[in-house]
């Protein structure tokens, strides 16, 4: 027998060989770097790889010519395992960015008096002399950067690729090192153990769903590739309930990762028990991740079969903003309140991917669907890492005082801050001149025109009772009196300032000038098949 | 090319692109915007030189548009109106607005008169504003005010000389407000600002509907297609222009904003609201004279309008005491004449700007005059409190005479060349138009001999403590620059040249014949007579009596309505904010019962709703696994059932 060596083109691929090697050299930084020096090391190794990356993927995307009229539609490598088209790229983009402001906020000291906020020695039994002996000893878990790292690594998988085996190990690469991340809080540990039990068990069942629903399309189609998988959607073979329960199974798996309902259960508590880093960046990056490889798998591989699937998510959809919304409403812990916030996000994003056409209904200067998704998730991945951010310095006593009860008088304490906030709460409801509005303006008119409208007025109606309890927050900042002493404001160092201040500004400035991102994602957001 | 011209009634607005030192033409803007930009931004560390950069800018700007008019003489008639291409400012669909600035005759004489007295304003207010530790701001607010009135003349663009309209707005606003720490002065800014936005609304609604019948609202194309558009559409642009104007120039109905305005250092009522802002209105009609020329009916209005509005003035500037408010209604009226002169149509259109010259003159030579006054009188503005003041302050008298006598109108002071002219128009036009025009003269020579005469004649009357001298030379120069000009600034239609200059813009003006043919100078004739009146019966009145401390309180019933500005504010009282207030009362009720109601019901289920729900989230993993399986069952199930079903 011959063995053929599959061809990679190393090239195109350099973002991420880039990260997977700065988590590997991370692993062995762990190993042989003395402890004092791990954390200036492991810092400055994710920072310079995860830039170089972006570099590489600016690089690789130039190569499609993105600002021409008529751009490239992408390259298909490593033996047609991974699509790199526009959709790919400019998710890898996103994601880099925000793996950056991640590693800015993991890396935070000052709020935790100089030690991050990752446990010193995660496996310490909580409140027993071993934890104790580790913070007294200030050790920290340096190692939450390799693992980051190779989230990241998964997530720019993720959204590339291109057959069924590829996606699933692509998922569990960037899952398994958040379920860990999860479990690392340096305070609150048992919540956060909790959390991460929680999050690994269920994402476990939901991944069992997904493999299951590998077989059963292979079963159908036979074959692994979108692209086959397409060609026998279209030609109509083979059992059509193999198909669709295939169909069901693989959108419950991924579902289960944007946080839709019924699957969103574990989100209020991982978000609210990871530490606040983590869930800054699961909640930001993972999203971007996930919905460009729903995207790829439904546009590409089932896009034949729209009218089928369609429905369905209609009622997922309707359900996840319903879900998100409403149960916002009664929540008192900002992390949860977020939590919540997100899952209507989640169903917002999906008004946008129920825009679904053929290419030939989607007439010139239209919102296409994957236009519309690229840039909402980019808007909300920025507004929420500031947003978390800002949650990680308004602290008391005992660490950061997520009651929303304590907040009150934060306008008094720190105007600023609280202003900040109070604005990327606006961008999150969806107010013009943040990019909030032109995000839901995008996803909208993208279903609108696909006529789904019906979709359409439950999306609006659920903006608005979102907006309520945005703006509830910002009367407890602003307009009632602290209770005691009040929340105070511990003053980051300029990591998690930048964070914020990047994640603001990006909300008001895609707000303000959103027509060249727009544009841009217009003339590039096309799936190569 | 075919002789458009000939086919048209309306002048075009030509486009020349711009050349050599037409190039130059976007600085003349940038210099004072920087200026403010410098001073407003960076803090007290321009204090020291602030009012200096201020001022350079200001002169710079003069001196740039000296070159280009200049320049502009050496051109042949038919390329004067050039056009300087800055940037595509912003497209929608098939419109698209350019930040284009447009130099042609009219912007031109506009150009020197800003800069020019605006520069000369600006030297005069180092010394007026030299004691007061906010200057720099001034001097910031100065070049800000200067910058947008350039704009509004310069642009080319409805939507342009929107933006420089609003920004005229913006610094008026500043600057009548400026010593905010009177309560009386924040409230006199705050009116201006609402009375103006009237106004302001009248120019944006004029520009859509501009837009909606032409497609652009580039003075080019609305020019080239105004003679095929409906009368309809024509009337109803000429009345929201004429809003507008009403508004920025304090014309009947939304006059009440100037008296008040007074409020504001004196160098700013001499700049922006005698000389300058306040022309806008006419600058607007004018410069629209593509619309108006062709609808009889938006200029009848407009004439009404001056009418109304230059007699009102007179009457309030008899009664006033305050030597500034009885300025302010002398500007109203003297702007009531360009109005109407504007409402003549191409017969008049240049005698009102040129009558806009000279009141930019004579006028902000009375202002700074006054101001002169009131920095030797401890700021005290009470004309009671004054008197011979002659022999004190020569230089302030001098010149003051010589503004006195331009508004007169007495030959050959500027006055009587601009106002004369409007006058004869207007009797050529309608006999009744033109006598409410000549009483207006006699009035004005009337309420100006009084102001003279209880200023700088008479008995002293002064308050303890006063000791009236003579301002420093940074005031007495400009004084003496502005006082020449109202003395001369009738050379300007020496030959009939303010109205061949301006005919490419305005439009050929026919030859009109005065009632019973009588020759022009025996119009002119009769105009002096009743302006000697006038003085004879203020100097009766006024000049021969000893002037009381304190004003009368036993008047006729006419002086007390002048005093109450005619009842301006009460009007507006009754008629327009009282029903407000009720219908907002109305509305708070309805807001309150009926909207509040159904929201906080939708907001109590919603919130019902939500606790229910949440005990779902049990924080138990099994059951959030069965939820988990549950879903995917109902995934499939639906994915079935849509399929199968």
């Amino acid at each position: 027998m011959k063995f053929t060596a599959p061809h990679i083109e190393y090239d195109l691929l350099s973002p991420i060989l880039i990260i997977v090697a700065v988590a590997v050299l991370g692993v062995l930084v762990e190993a042989a770097v003395p402890r004092a020096r791990r954390y200036v090391v492991q810092v400055g190794l994710a920072v310079v790889g995860v830039v170089a990356a972006l570099v590489a993927a600016f690089i690789v995307l130039g190569r499609i010519n993105p600002t021409s009229d008529k751009p490239k539609l992408g390259y298909l490598v490593a033996e047609d395992a991974l699509a790199l088209d526009g959709p790919t790229l400019y998710s890898w983009i996103v994601i880099l960015v925000l793996a950056l402001l991640g590693v800015l906020l993991f890396a935070e000291r000052r709020l935790e008096g100089g030690i991050t906020a990752f446990a010193g020695q995660a496996a310490a039994l909580p409140g027993t002399e071993g934890e104790r002996q580790a913070s007294a000893k200030g050790l920290e878990h340096t190692e939450v950067f390799p693992l980051l790292m190779f989230a990241v690594a998964g997530m720019l998988a993720f959204p590339a690729a291109n057959d069924l085996l590829t996606l699933f190990v692509a998922l569990e690469v960037l899952s398994l090192p958040l379920y860990l991340l999860c479990g690392l809080a340096r305070r609150r540990r048992l919540l956060s153990q909790e959390a991460a039990l929680k999050y690994f068990m269920l994402g476990a069942f939901s991944s069992g769903f997904f493999v299951y629903g590998i077989a059963l399309v292979y079963g159908y189609s036979g074959s692994m590739s979108f692209d086959k998988i397409a060609f026998a959607v279209s030609s109509g073979s083979g059992s059509e309930a193999l198909l669709l329960g295939g169909m069901g199974m693989l959108a419950v798996g991924l579902l289960f990762k944007v946080g839709a309902a019924p699957f969103h259960a574990w989100t209020p508590d991982v978000y609210q028990g990871a530490p606040t880093p983590v869930t800054a960046f699961m909640a930001a990056a993972t999203k971007v991740a996930a919905f460009g490889a729903l995207l790829r798998l439904f546009y590409v591989a089932f896009g034949g079969a729209r009218w089928d699937w369609q429905p369905t998510f209609w009622a997922i959809a309707i359900l996840t903003m319903v879900v998100g919304s409403v149960l916002a409403l009664s929540q008192t812990d900002v992390k949860r309140l977020l939590a919540y916030s997100s899952i209507a996000h989640a169903g917002f994003l999906l008004v946008g991917f129920l825009g679904a056409r053929s290419l030939s209904e989607i007439n010139v200067g239209d919102i296409n669907p994957v236009q519309a998704v690229l840039f909402y998730v980019t808007t909300y991945g920025l507004t929420t890492m500031a947003a978390f951010a800002i949650v990680s310095v308004v602290r008391d006593g005992s660490g950061e005082a997520t009651q929303m009860s304590r907040w009150a008088g934060l306008g008094k304490e720190s105007p600023l801050l609280a202003g900040s906030f109070a604005f990327l709460l606006l961008g999150m409801a969806g107010i013009p001149l943040t990019s909030g509005f032109t995000g839901k303006w995008a996803v909208f008119a993208a279903a609108l025109s696909a006529g789904a409208w019906p979709v359409v007025i439950v999306a609006v109606l659920m903006s608005a009772v979102a907006a309520y309890f945005y703006v509830r927050l910002i009367v407890v900042m602003f307009f009632t009196d602290p209770v005691g002493d009040g929340p105070t404001v511990t003053v980051p160092s300029l990591l998690t300032s930048s964070v914020i201040a990047v994640g603001t500004l990006g909300t008001l400035v895609l707000g303000v000038v959103p027509g060249p991102l727009l544009d841009l994602l217009g003339r590039t957001a096309q799936f190569i098949r | 090319m075919v002789n458009l011209e000939a086919l048209h009634d309306v002048p075009v607005v030509g486009s020349v692109p711009t050349d050599g030192a037409f190039s130059l033409l976007w600085l003349v803007i940038a210099l004072p915007a920087l200026g403010a930009a410098i001073l407003l931004l960076g803090g007290r560390r321009t204090d020291k030189w602030g009012h200096l950069l201020g001022t350079a800018m200001a002169v710079g700007s003069f001196v740039i548009s000296l070159i280009l008019f200049f320049t502009l003489l050496g051109k042949d008639a038919d390329d004067r109106q050039v056009t300087q291409h800055l940037w595509n400012w912003f497209t929608a669909g098939s419109y698209s607005v350019n930040f284009d600035l447009l130099y042609d005759q009219l912007s031109a004489v506009f150009l020197l008169l800003i800069t020019g007295v605006g520069s000369l304003i600006h030297v005069y207010s180092i010394g007026y504003m030299e004691h007061d530790e906010r200057r720099r701001r001034f001097f910031g607010y100065l070049n800000l005010f200067v910058a947008s009135m350039l704009v509004l003349v310069l642009a080319a663009d409805y939507v342009g000389v929107f933006l420089g309209w609003e920004g005229v707005g913006l610094a008026s606003y500043l600057l009548i407000g400026f010593w905010q720490q009177k309560p009386s002065a924040a409230a006199a800014a705050k009116k201006a600002f609402v009375i103006n936005r009237v106004g302001d609304i009248g120019l944006s609604l004029g520009t859509a509907l501009i837009f909606i019948t032409f497609g652009s609202t580039s003075f080019a194309v609305v020019s080239a297609a105004s003679s095929h558009a409906s009368d309809g559409a024509l009337t109803g642009i000429g009345l929201l222009l004429l809003l507008a104007a009403c508004g920025k120039s304090a014309q009947f109905p939304l006059q009440t904003w100037l008296l008040d305005a007074m409020e504001g250092p004196t160098p700013v009522s001499a700049l922006i609201h005698a000389a300058t802002m306040v022309t806008a209105g006419v600058y607007l009609i004018v410069r629209s004279n593509f619309i108006f020329s062709l609808t009889e009916d938006a200029r009848t209005a407009v004439i009404v309008i001056g009418t109304i509005t230059l007699l009102m003035g007179a009457i309030i500037g008899c009664a006033k005491d305050d030597i500034k408010k009885a300025l302010a209604g002398s500007t109203m009226s003297q702007i009531g004449y360009m109005v109407l002169a504007a409402g003549l149509g191409p017969a008049g259109y240049a005698f009102a700007i040129f009558h806009l010259l000279t009141h930019g003159f004579f006028k902000a030579n009375m202002f700074l005059g006054a101001g002169s006054v009131m920095h030797g009188m401890n700021d005290d503005v009470n004309m009671r409190h004054y008197g011979a003041l002659q022999k004190a302050m020569p230089i302030t008298f001098a010149t003051f005479a010589t503004g006195y006598l331009a508004i007169l109108g007495i030959p050959p002071f500027a006055g009587f060349w601009s106002k004369d002219k409007i006058i004869e128009t207007a009797f050529a036009d309608n006999t009744l138009v033109g006598l409410c025009a000549l009483i207006g003269a006699g009035v004005t020579a009337f309420y100006m001999t009084r102001l003279m005469l209880m200023t700088f004649v008479g008995t002293k009357r002064w308050e303890k403590d006063v000791h009236p001298h003579e301002s420093p030379k940074v005031m007495t120069y400009p004084l003496i620059a502005l006082a020449a000009l109202s003395a001369l600034g009738g050379l300007l239609t020496l030959g009939g040249w303010i109205g061949d200059w301006l005919e490419p813009v305005t439009g050929h003006a026919e030859h009109h014949e005065l009632p019973f043919g009588m020759a022009p100078i025996v119009m002119s004739l009769i105009i002096l007579l009743v302006v000697a009146a006038g003085v004879a019966v203020a100097w009766q009145l006024v000049g021969q009596r000893e002037v009381p401390r304190e004003a009368p309180e036993k008047v006729s019933i006419f002086t007390r309505a002048a005093r109450a500005d005619l009842y301006g504010d009460a009007f507006n009282d009754e008629v327009i904010i009282k029903p407000g207030a009720a219908g907002i009362r109305g509305l708070t009720v309805f807001d309150r019962v009926v909207v509040d109601g159904a929201a906080e019901g939708t907001a109590t289920a919603f919130a019902s709703m939500s606790a229910r729900f949440r005990l779902l989230q049990n924080g138990f993993v099994r059951s959030y696994a069965l939820a988990l399986l549950a879903g995917a069952a109902l995934v499939i199930f639906a994915l079935l059932a849509v399929n199968f079903g």
